[in-house]
């Protein structure tokens, strides 16, 4: 069993898909990209071999935000941007506890945005999945933080002036330890990513390209079309030279004159160059590098996969650790003494 | 000192002035001090009471001098009461009239209720703090004055063109100059500090010469001042030496050649063992015992604010008794944290202030719709916006109240004294998780940093806090199946179930939609939610509350209605009023909802029902609204609490009126 999930008590039986379902139905459009999710989710949950009783989906608001009632788990499904603030009380003060937070792009990033930093940097025990459709759905259909600038919606009729977030930079930025991106048509791959993801201690943060096929449908066309996906798509493997398109013609280089990295054909004359990826990398600067590779037009290179998984202090496990120090050093609270403090008088009838 | 207030003991709290008051019961004590040097025999006396404001910069270490000589009185066992003031800079512009920073201390032989209307001595660090309090200082009473510091261009700073201690503007009352700086460099000329170091004790120097005037013991302030300094001897010594040397200043110089001794209070306390405690102290205090009773671990969720963090900080030293504080990013991460873990079977409690009630709302609300436990702690400050941070005010129970967007009932409960504040704890403790609800604690500044003595409770008199989680199905479906309803309330108390997470079979989904009612799946079914906000509200309505006692001695006509730390000022006037004959009425809410049953009742019993209110008139808005009364509002909105003399000639006219 990993580290991430020592404290969790197991499941006495064996599960199935099934034990993940609730008996809710499911509102979400037909066609819409959750689904895919949910089901990867629910297919995927049993491998972990968890108590189910010990794992809680926490999310905010949002199309994405719903997912908890359809999880057989426990679970809350609390106000707009907060779920990272409320799933790190609960996952702090319950280290027994698998918390999964589910997110979309207005929810953790817009509203929610100081949350999500601040949980990634703190490290807590959360398995965050964010869905990032690029749009708002359930307020029906504004630009959202992940929109790319100039998207004509019903607030922004002659185009959205603001840059848009790349949420993997923005996590790598916020000091997170494991950030990773996949896209839900992909269960494959998105199953992986999130094993890996649950493997880790503390803060992971999944990026999920998620489809909205009501408000921005075909945002992620060109990395789900296959012919044009082999241009698009970098597969991020640890340990694996960084290579993509047909039989790998290209390469993920570093600039030797800027330090920055670039693509290029591959050549028996470069093959050396092309950058071997290395997700555990104490320093996040070439995974950050890796987050900029992308076109945020054409999502032309867009890598997936893990870009970064290393090992730091998780915030629940210090926190703890600081209630047993305590202890040990000054022994198990007494309250008669401490109501009493130093300095009493005592009267006497 | 809370007392009864219907106790036969009870005694005029300083009817008239409070320097009249003094002079009054000024008593020649028997023994007398041998002199100093010149071998002159020192005259003593014996007061009843006195009021000593200690005035200088922020920087002056008044606070501490305040707190050192509070201490002291209270191990010599008066009753006390204290205020501190401060300006919210940390260092505000030295010798300026807003840097300036003051604590008063009123100390009795008998039971009292507020930190005093005018000070009997004012300690003045410079001109500013000169300047800013001889206002408050009735004509006749001592000051003692740092003339170090009332240089030309530091008397300019303030305004003051000619030195008031030459230009006869002080005649009438009984100056002390004192070279106050001068006299600590000189008393430490040999520890070899900087003159810069040495200066700083000149606070100490004040406090051991006033400690000489009132016979204070010293043993504490010493011990204390080498625990503070443990790492710097050198200084600690220096401190302690500044502090004797202005003991003995008192003792030798001529200029001071009276002392005064105030008995202890022995007739005002019942039998026990007491410390003195500011109310954010025995608010803390509360949280703990409260986690300790209902065996839950107790987390805190906060964001630093005045003057709320203090609690935050108390409780973070304490995580031998599993205590969880998380510094949060923001105030709305604070309460979420907090709800999170209540949502995981913590004590789950939330702290802040002003501005940060604001924040918080949204989340309030969500707590009420989950229906989970979580004490909502706010210490009251002036506002609105950043408003006075370190000045009270009781301006927040309507956001208390409604605060919210839709139907939203909240229970509130307000402490009355610094040492209520434990005891308030426990109460909104026992709402919020017997009710499974979120719970405001309102307290406010006054409270929070002005302290009292406080009977040491034993712990088999804390309330038993103890719930019950559940562990099993608790609803039967048509077929026979066993399930678990998160929303099937307690036909007694309304509240739902509240099923942990790691509790096999029982897991659940709860969120902000409105929910159907028993089984929580969400419903935007109209029937249901109307059913819904009623029983919320039902719930909240049918919180047990004691009654509402009267104090009323002699079948008064006019009531005094008051909430939170109104008490003890309002409690002063009743007394004054009683001991001049008046016949008046006094009740005073703790809980503000629900009220007590009996309110409307006792409400009817009167002619007139006065409101006094540190804001322009909420709970009188509250009672008016609910239960038809023609109440009348006293307010006052300055940042700092009533004085005792001002509201008794408020309620004398509206006795009369």
């Amino acid at each position: 069993m990993t580290e991430a999930l020592k404290l969790v008590p197991k499941a006495e039986a064996k599960q199935s898909m099934k034990d993940f379902k609730s008996d809710q139905e499911v509102r979400w459009c037909p066609g819409c990209g959750d689904y895919a999710i949910l089901a990867a989710v629910q297919g995927f949950m049993p491998e972990l071999g968890l108590a189910k009783e010990n794992i809680v989906f926490v999310s905010g608001i949002g199309c994405s935000s719903r997912f908890p009632y359809y999880m057989n788990t426990y679970g809350m499904h609390s106000i707009h941007g907060r779920a990272p603030a409320i799933a790190t009380g609960l996952a702090s003060s319950r280290t027994d506890l698998s918390v999964w937070v589910v997110t979309g792009d207005g929810d953790a990033l817009s509203i929610g945005g100081n949350h999500l930093i601040h949980a990634l940097r703190r490290n807590v025990n959360l398995k965050i999945l964010l869905f990032n459709n690029r749009i708002y759905g359930l307020t029906k259909g504004q630009y959202s933080p992940t929109s790319e600038v100039g998207k004509i919606t019903k607030s922004t009729p002659m185009g959205s002036l603001d840059a848009p977030f790349n949420p993997v930079s923005l996590a790598l930025g916020a000091e997170a330890s494991f950030v990773a991106r996949t896209v839900d048509s992909d269960r494959k791959h998105l199953t992986e990513v999130l094993r890996a993801a649950a493997d880790h201690p503390g803060t992971a943060l999944v990026e999920i390209y998620q489809n909205c096929n009501i408000f921005n449908d075909g945002a992620f066309d060109a990395l789900k079309d296959k012919q044009q996906a082999e241009e698009a798509v970098i597969r991020l493997e640890h340990g694996q030279p960084i290579r993509f398109g047909p039989e790998g013609s290209k390469g993920v280089v570093r600039d030797a004159a800027t330090g920055d990295l670039k693509v290029v054909p591959v050549t028996a004359g470069n093959e050396a160059q092309v950058l071997v990826h290395d997700a555990h990398s104490a320093s996040p600067t070439t995974a950050f590098a890796l987050s900029r590779l992308a076109d945020p037009d054409t999502l032309h290179y867009t890598p997936i996969g893990v870009f970064r998984s290393v090992d730091r202090p998780v915030y629940d496990t210090l926190m703890a650790d600081q209630l047993d120090t305590a202890i040990e050093q000054y022994g198990k609270g007494d309250l008669a003494a401490l109501l009493a403090g130093n300095d009493t008088w005592t009267v006497i009838g | 000192m809370t007392s009864q207030v219907s106790s036969p003991a009870e005694q005029a709290d300083g009817a008239g002035g409070a320097n009249e008051v003094s002079q009054a019961n000024e008593a020649l004590v028997g023994e007398q001090r041998g002199g100093g040097q010149h071998g002159a025999v020192k005259e003593v006396r014996r007061l009843d009471r006195v009021i000593i404001r200690f005035a200088g910069d922020s920087g002056d270490g008044m606070q501490l001098t305040g707190d050192r000589f509070t201490s002291e009185t209270a191990s010599f066992g008066n009753d006390l009461s204290t205020l501190p003031n401060f300006p919210a800079e940390i260092r505000a512009p030295a010798g300026t009239l807003p840097g300036v920073s003051s604590f008063q201390l009123h100390f009795a032989d008998h039971d009292i209720l507020t930190p005093g209307d005018a000070p009997n001595v004012l300690v003045a660090m410079n001109p500013a703090a000169l300047k800013a309090n001889i206002g408050d200082v009735p004509r006749g009473g001592e000051i003692i004055v740092n003339t170090d510091e009332f240089a030309k261009r530091a008397m300019a700073k303030v305004g003051y063109e000619t030195s008031p201690l030459e230009d006869g503007s002080l005649d009438g009352y009984r100056v002390h100059p004192v070279p106050l700086t001068t006299l600590t460099i000189e008393a430490l000329k040999d520890f070899g500090l900087p003159r810069k170091e040495a200066e700083r004790s000149k606070n100490m120097f004040a406090l051991g010469l006033l400690s000489w005037m009132y016979h204070r013991p010293t043993e504490g302030t010493e011990r204390f001042l080498r625990q503070k300094f443990a790492k710097k001897p050198q200084i600690a010594e220096a401190n302690v030496a500044a502090f004797r040397a202005g003991w003995n200043f008192g003792e030798t110089t001529e200029d001071f050649a009276v002392s005064y001794e105030v008995a202890p209070a022995t007739q005002a306390f019942p039998t026990g063992t007491y410390r003195n405690i500011s109310g954010n102290l025995a608010l803390s205090y509360g949280l703990i015992a409260a986690s300790r009773q209902a065996d839950l671990p107790l987390y805190l969720g906060s964001y630093p604010i005045t003057p709320a963090s203090d609690i935050l900080h108390e409780l973070s030293k304490h995580k031998n008794f599993g205590v969880r504080t998380f510094q949060a990013e923001d105030e709305i991460a604070g309460i979420g944290a907090a709800l999170g873990a209540a949502f995981g079977g913590s004590l789950a409690v939330t702290t802040t202030s002003g501005p940060g009630v604001a924040l918080k709302s949204e989340t309030i609300g969500l707590a009420v719709s989950l229906e989970l436990p979580l004490l909502v702690v706010d210490i009251q400050r002036g506002g609105p916006s950043t408003g006075l941070p370190t000045k009270t005010e009781q301006a927040d129970l309507l956001q208390a109240m409604y605060g919210r967007n839709g139907e939203a009932p909240v229970p509130v409960v307000a402490p009355r004294t610094p040492a209520d504040c434990f005891d308030a704890a426990l109460d909104a403790a026992r709402i919020a998780l017997t009710y499974r609800t979120p719970v405001f604690l309102l307290s406010d500044g006054y409270l929070a940093n002005g302290s009292e003595p406080w009977r040491i409770p034993d712990l088999d008199e804390l309330p038993d806090l103890r719930v019950q989680f559940t562990t099993g199905p608790n609803h039967t479906l048509a077929d026979g199946t066993e399930v678990f309803w998160p929303y099937k309330r307690d036909p007694r108390t309304l509240a739902r179930p509240w099923a942990l997470p790691g509790t096999p079979g029982l897991e659940h989904r709860i969120g902000g939609i409105e929910k159907q009612d028993g089984t929580g799946n969400i419903s935007y079914d109209p029937a249901n939610h109307d059913f819904m906000v009623r029983t919320r509200q039902a719930k909240v309505d049918g919180i047990d509350v004691p009654d509402l006692e009267v104090d009323d001695p002699s079948g008064a006509r006019t009531l005094v209605l008051g909430w939170g730390s109104t008490y003890g000022p309002i409690t002063a006037a009743v007394r004054r009023l009683r001991t001049a004959g008046e016949s008046i009425a006094q009740a005073h809410l703790r809980h503000l909802n629900p009220f007590p049953r009996n309110l409307g009742d006792v409400l009817k019993r009167y002619d007139k029902v006065v409101v006094p209110e540190m804001n322009l008139g909420q709970l009188a808005t509250l009672i008016r609204a609910k239960y038809l009364v023609d109440a009348h509002s006293y307010n006052q909105v300055n940042g700092m609490p009533f004085k005792a003399e001002q509201l008794a000639t408020a309620l004398k006219e509206a006795i009369h009126d």
